[in-house]
């Protein structure tokens, strides 16, 4: 199984091993990694679930679809490398990802 | 004080068949919302996106859902209280006394929480100085736009609300827009106008730039906004409007004394009570074992709890379970029969 990073703001790290075809969100609310909260559940309407993406994988990721950029607007302290972890479908592809999580999400 | 059988918090779908569950079965309620208007995240997050998953409704927006809900509970005469957030429930012999942060207050044996993820809230800037500033020169609504006649307004956000705004006050005020990157999401008409003030000087617009600072000592002075390569701007400004969306918070609801984890409410699967008699949870707010955040699982939760409420509020009476197809009381109450 792709095995994805964590990285908590206080610098935690935790790297854990998430089923081929759930979300990077899904794959943190599974394994109990705080500072996702998700409050929508996935269905891209909150921007609770929002994470930085590590910069050498920011071009390997799908791209965004309409709808996250504006999401991302209302993130707490979006960057260039945000993303929401909601919207990242693990696969073979995303085996060794690291994103780290804001401070909070709202 | 307002004395009900049952009180529901939270005006989603959840909260609405609960509703129409308690007046059915021949009690009265009410219902509290903090948004103002009926529909919760429905409306609020989804209006437009479509949902799939309603038994024997193949497709329905949020709004549709809503307004659907809303027509099933025509027969009733239910009382809505919106735009109010539940702060306080407090224990009182058999009742529950529970007040909003308007001042109203209720006395009933029964409180329903439907508050899907909690009360929807504005979501604030993240420098820390801003809350001393807010409700005084940084707001995240506008109330009474003449307070800002002749003076400097500085704008955030990228959404129709932020850019509404900023065009409005370009008649009456020195407007400077700021958005985190170039592309703005709103009407086309809308966006038209905000580039034809923007060169026409009227608007002053700083994009892919963030709030970093907010200075002055009684009211804001002026800001700091940075951008993403580090770049530090300085702009006078007497007032900050910030136009983020809304966030969902558990709140109040957290101090209630109930069984609480990761903003999910514990309750059984036979009354959807919590640790607290009389006190329910239903829809995405509640948890026990299997359960599944779809508005098809929050309908049979508040069927359930509103069977529990009558048990509080009709102590001498026995409830009796029936069918609307042929029962006469509850044809009478849907107003099918005389």
């Amino acid at each position: 199984m792709p095995k994805i990073t964590y990285i908590t703001h206080d610098k935690q790290s935790q790297t854990v091993e998430v089923q081929n075809g759930l979300t990077v969100m899904e794959g943190a609310v599974q394994n109990d990694i705080p500072g996702i909260d998700a409050d929508c559940g996935g269905g891209m309407a909150c921007a609770t679930c929002h994470v930085y993406v590590k910069e050498d994988w920011l071009n390997k990721l799908p791209t965004k679809e309409d709808g996250e950029e504006d999401m991302l607007d209302m993130a707490f302290e979006p960057k260039t490398n945000s993303r929401l972890s909601c919207q990242l479908t693990v696969s073979a592809e995303l085996d060794g990802l690291i994103v780290n999580i804001p401070s909070k999400q709202t | 004080m307002i004395k009900t059988d049952a009180l529901i918090i939270g005006a989603g779908p959840t909260g609405l068949f609960t509703a129409h569950q308690l007046k059915l079965i021949g009690l009265d309620c009410e219902v509290v919302d903090n948004l103002d208007k009926i529909g919760g995240q429905c409306i609020e997050l989804y209006p437009d996106k479509p949902i799939y998953d309603i038994p024997a409704v193949p497709e329905c927006t949020g709004e549709e859902l809503t307004n659907n809900l809303i027509n099933q509970l025509k027969p009733f005469d239910i009382k809505f209280h919106l735009g109010e957030r539940v702060d306080e429930v407090k224990k009182d012999n058999d009742n529950w006394i529970v007040k909003t942060n308007n001042g109203k207050s209720f006395s009933t044996p029964n409180v329903i929480i439907a508050g899907g993820v909690g009360s929807f809230e504005p979501r604030k800037f993240s420098p820390k100085e801003c809350e001393k500033f807010e409700n005084k020169s940084l707001f995240y609504s506008v109330q009474n736009k003449k307070v800002f006649e002749g003076k400097t307004v500085t704008i955030f956000g990228g959404g129709d609300s932020a850019l509404d705004w900023a065009v409005e006050l370009t008649k009456i005020s020195k407007v400077n827009l700021v958005h985190r990157r170039d592309e703005f999401r709103g009407a086309q008409a809308t966006l038209n106008k905000v580039k034809e003030l923007t060169s026409a000087g009227k608007i002053n617009l700083s994009t892919k730039y963030q709030l970093a600072s907010v200075n002055g000592s009684n009211k804001i002075e002026s800001i700091d906004i940075k951008s993403d390569d580090g770049e530090t701007k300085n702009l006078k400004t007497d007032y900050v409007l910030g136009f983020f969306g809304l966030v969902m918070q558990l709140g109040p609801i957290a101090n209630w004394g109930l069984n609480i984890n990761k903003k999910t409410i514990a309750v059984d699967t036979e009354k959807f009570e919590t640790n607290q008699k009389g006190i329910y949870a239903v829809g995405d707010i509640c948890t026990y074992p299997g359960k599944l955040r779809l508005i098809l699982s929050g309908f049979h939760e508040g069927a359930l709890a509103a069977r529990a409420c009558f048990k509080l509020a009709r102590p001498n009476e026995k409830y009796r379970f029936e069918f609307t197809t042929t029962s006469s009381n509850l044809l009478k109450r849907l107003g099918k029969k005389d």
